[in-house]
């Protein structure tokens, strides 16, 4: 039986959506007071969705432990209280957080090797939220 | 095509063990979820049906009768119960939120009629759940 298991992370990081190829009116113009130039912050809810297999002897898709490890180790002590705009990851990209969630995902998408990664979804604020798959459609 | 969610919640405890496993391995995999005086939770179950919405009532399922089907399959059976002890899938079985999420799909699967079964999604904590879709 396969059954996708969800576990759900917090990060505090700050940035700045600007992009360098526009004019500075339409960086405002587009980006609002999330261009103010000094930044600004969010609590991200990090939510990482793996799947596979039940394994019988233990009854986990995977140990959460290990999940929880990795995804500290990978994504939460990267990016926790940084600042996105100075990390490499963003040297060619606006940290949007579309462009965040397609980030992450990738990271994990090499370093997880407890499970089989479906997908993330990314909450900027309680209004807002992202979910990649890889570019693959997403079940309903 | 439209889908339709209905919540609920139950509170049980359970423990985690295997007796193939010695103790060290025990504890080692499951960690304080192994401590065999048991734990619990307040469970959130959501239970997504699908279907096509019936142009005379405007529903894609009657919520009253997927309400008792609930109440009767799922919450009589597992609401204010130890899951290794009272509920029979998990007298051979390790009550994890994967298995109780195929438990769950399985005691509803038949019972729904009109509506077509598409996810059971179990949160054990508001920060971990586990989605079943009847998937092999």
């Amino acid at each position: 039986m396969k059954a996708h298991l969800t576990r759900r992370y917090v990060f505090s990081a700050s940035h700045r959506l600007h992009c360098d190829e526009l004019s500075e009116v339409e960086n405002r113009a587009i980006y609002g007071k999330c261009n103010n130039p000094y930044g600004h912050g969010h609590n991200y809810a990090l939510e990482v969705t793996v799947s596979g297999q039940v394994n019988p002897q233990t009854g986990m898709v995977c140990n959460l432990v290990d999940l929880d490890a990795a995804v500290r180790r990978e994504i939460i002590d990267r990016f926790d209280h940084e600042n996105l705009n100075v990390r490499q990851e963003f040297a060619a990209a606006v940290p949007t957080t579309e462009n965040l969630s397609e980030v992450i995902f990738n990271i994990l998408k090499q370093r997880l090797t407890a499970a089989h990664l479906d997908k993330v979804r990314l909450e900027e604020t309680m209004m807002n939220s992202f979910e990649y798959a890889g570019g693959v459609e997403l079940r309903p | 095509m439209v889908y339709l969610t209905r919540k609920c919640e139950f509170s049980a405890s359970h423990y985690y063990h295997n007796p193939e496993f010695t103790a060290e391995e025990n504890q080692r995999v499951f960690g304080k979820c192994a401590n065999l005086n048991g734990h619990g939770h307040n469970y959130m179950l959501e239970v997504t049906v699908k279907g096509d919405v019936d142009p005379k009532t405007g529903f894609v399922v009657d919520l009253k009768e997927l309400k008792e089907i609930l109440n009767r399959e799922v919450l009589e059976a597992l609401d204010h119960r130890h899951l290794n002890r009272e509920v029979p899938e998990f007298f051979a079985q390790i009550p994890t939120t994967e298995n109780l999420a195929i438990a769950i799909w399985n005691r509803l699967q038949d019972k729904l009629k009109v509506a077509k079964l598409h996810r059971v999604r179990v949160y054990e904590l508001p920060d971990l759940f586990v989605d079943f879709y009847g998937e092999a």
